[in-house]
């Protein structure tokens, strides 16, 4: 692993770390795809990020698959950047002892959608990872990131390409609302069929978090016992002084 | 002449009917069988709805979320040493393996790096768990073919190494021991050499399994060619660990990925079976925990001293950044990608659990196989139901 060593000193000005490797796959990339590679990013020693085109998510698949050789399929998923609307619920005694905690008075308001690595424009973004399976040592991965149009959620499946995305995009429709054109089946998965909303959408309250914040470290409520023992605490300190 | 009467037209179809009749009687009904939520053999909260043709099943289809908690959800508003609690539970066989990729993910993105004894603790806890994790898997696999005394020695054997985990980390299944930038605490005095006797029992474990289970006619007849996934669909649905290598794949994280743990520093071997079935699995794990007992071996001869937690600043803040981390846990790729905007929580954090593409290909590997074989393909592709619902 010496390339991992190489990826602390990142921000060093004088000599930014290369990855020769990467940095050939992802030129591959951008032969094969063309004008829809729209971003990229590289991690040196650890990772590849390209962000394609929203019209070319599922050729997208198809060039990984046939032309760069990733026949592995990892996860396929989504990011919501939007700041969530209800903070992040930590106003608890510890929180706010520690001047870690948003307490109503001091909390910020959103500052706006944040875009992580290898930019992007929506709200919604899709997330998904392939992985070559070669001779040991030239094993790497690629993350894949597409925006999902604000006013149009419909994205082409990979179901077709890699068998292995049906269950991950069912979970994505279901949690996001991204519909998937040409799934066999986007049926729910984890939560009841008659279930409302996306609940890892950012907008989508946490509701246990809102009835009771959380404690942080310790919060328990004392014992009645405890409360009789420790109101009789002062007297008895009070006849012994 | 006449034109065809109701009646006539009537005769006809019943007639045509009943040739039909003919053909349909020997055919046997449809039916659909529901194994679970509470079947012996799915590890939790799983549903098969299986329809069967006489005793051949047509389609099978897992129904998940029994136990779905939103751990995705709920990270986003816990701060990163509080979400180690939620990931002990993803798993909760293996629990400290998956606290382990977090970590690394969160150490990466903070640039923190954690001294190298603590990395090798984590190595050999990492694999601790894998074998505790593989015993009770060797044993079940008897349990779900018929043969209940596999599971008692399982049961009997894991205990040893759950008395290790918990005497170095206070906990049997919820460790929660890793902290960004090292470990909690370095390993009590007498550690290393009980953890030997324990590994010894380990060992003669393994080798009681080969004798109850492996040389068995009936385990043979009941694996061999049972459940066979070719290699191309393996990686096309994503499969890895012991599912991924009994079908010849060679690949292992530990080996051709591995970031921030001691595997490269050891001398050890990847297993692979070639014929993808129920029994290349079972044989591939077996082998594993022997490997992993070697493993751990080497590791305990050549735990380097030092401190076992690195410096970092008390209130843990991450600067802004992507990672996606994976480490070979028990059943596979544990991956977390995590998506932090330099804040006290991760803004998002996508947990790639190894049984849910595991898992996944239930659906195309149950197509045309008996009733009884169900159950040796669940067992064998062997999967937790917490990893799969998060």
């Amino acid at each position: 692993m010496a390339e991992e060593t190489t990826s602390t000193d990142e921000e060093t000005p004088e000599e930014p770390p290369r990855d020769d490797r990467r940095e050939e796959i992802l030129g591959q990339v951008v032969e094969a795809m063309g004008d829809a590679v729209v971003g990229s990013h590289i991690d040196p020693g650890r990772d590849l990020w390209v962000r394609v085109a929203t019209g070319a998510w599922g050729e997208a698949a198809e060039v990984m698959r046939n032309r760069m050789g990733c026949r592995y399929f990892g996860y396929l998923s989504a990011i919501d950047w939007m700041p969530s609307p209800y903070g992040r619920s930590m106003d608890s005694e510890v929180d706010n002892a520690l001047g870690t905690g948003q307490s109503a008075d001091q909390e910020e308001a959103p500052a706006g959608i944040v875009q992580g690595v290898a930019g992007g424009e929506s709200r919604f973004q899709m997330l998904a990872r392939v992985a070559t399976i070669g001779t040991p040592g030239d094993h790497w991965g690629i993350t894949l990131k597409a925006d999902v149009a604000d006013d149009d959620m419909r994205m082409p499946t990979w179901t077709g390409v890699y068998a292995g995305a049906d269950w991950h995009e069912r979970e994505c429709w279901e949690m996001f609302g991204i519909e998937f054109i040409g799934h066999p089946g986007l049926r729910h998965i984890y939560l009841p069929g008659d279930f409302e909303g996306n609940p890892l959408r950012k907008d989508y309250p946490l509701v246990a978090r809102m009835v009771k914040p959380w404690p942080g470290i310790v919060d328990v409520e004392t014992l009645p016992e405890t409360d009789q023992d420790s109101a009789g605490a002062p007297d008895d300190e009070g006849a012994e002084s | 002449m006449t034109a065809v009467t109701d009646r006539q037209k009537l005769s006809y179809i019943a007639s045509q009917a009943a040739d039909a009749r003919v053909n349909v009687e020997l055919e046997t009904e449809g039916m659909t069988l529901n194994i679970g939520p509470q079947h012996p053999a799915t590890h939790g909260t799983l549903r098969i709805v299986a329809q069967l043709d006489g005793e051949q099943v047509i389609r099978a289809e897992p129904v998940a979320g029994y136990m779905h908690r939103g751990y995705e959800k709920l990270a986003e508003v816990r701060t990163y040493p509080q979400v180690t609690t939620l990931l002990n539970r993803i798993d909760w066989l293996g629990s400290f393996a998956n606290e382990v990729p977090f970590i690394l993910a969160a150490e990466h993105l903070m640039e923190v790096e954690a001294p190298p004894r603590a990395t090798w603790i984590r190595t050999i806890l990492h694999e601790m768990s894998r074998v505790a994790h593989m015993i009770l898997f060797l044993g079940d696999m008897g349990v779900q073919l018929g043969a209940v005394t596999p599971v008692f020695f399982a049961f009997r054997d894991r205990e040893y190494v759950l008395d290790q985990i918990e005497a170095a980390t206070g906990g049997r299944f919820h460790p929660n021991f890793d902290r960004i930038g090292g470990l909690k605490d370095d390993l009590p005095k007498g550690w290393i050499e009980s953890t030997k006797v324990a590994l010894a029992k380990v060992l003669s474990f393994c080798d009681e399994m080969e004798d109850l289970l492996l040389g068995s006619e009936i385990f043979q007849a009941r694996t061999r060619g049972i459940g066979v996934i070719p290699p191309d669909v393996a990686m096309q649905y994503g499969l890895s660990g012991a599912n991924a290598r009994g079908s010849g794949i060679d690949w292992d994280i530990r080996r051709d990925n591995c970031i921030g743990l001691a595997y490269p520093e050891l001398d050890w071997k990847v297993w692979t079976h070639p014929d993808g079935d129920s029994f290349a699995r079972f044989w591939v794990r077996l082998q594993e925990t022997r490997e992993a007992v070697k493993m751990i071996e080497q590791l305990c001869d050549g735990l380097p001293s030092g401190p076992v937690m690195a410096k970092v600043p008390r209130i843990i803040k991450v600067p802004a950044g992507e990672a996606y981390v994976a480490t070979e846990n028990p059943l596979g790729e544990m991956g977390y990608y995590v998506v932090s905007q330099g804040d006290l929580t991760p803004f998002r954090v996508k947990i790639r659990s190894a049984s849910f593409n595991n898992v996944s290909i239930t659906p195309w590997i149950m197509r045309g196989v008996y009733v009884p074989d169900i159950v040796t393909i669940l067992g064998s592709l062997y999967f937790i139901l917490g990893d799969i619902d998060r």
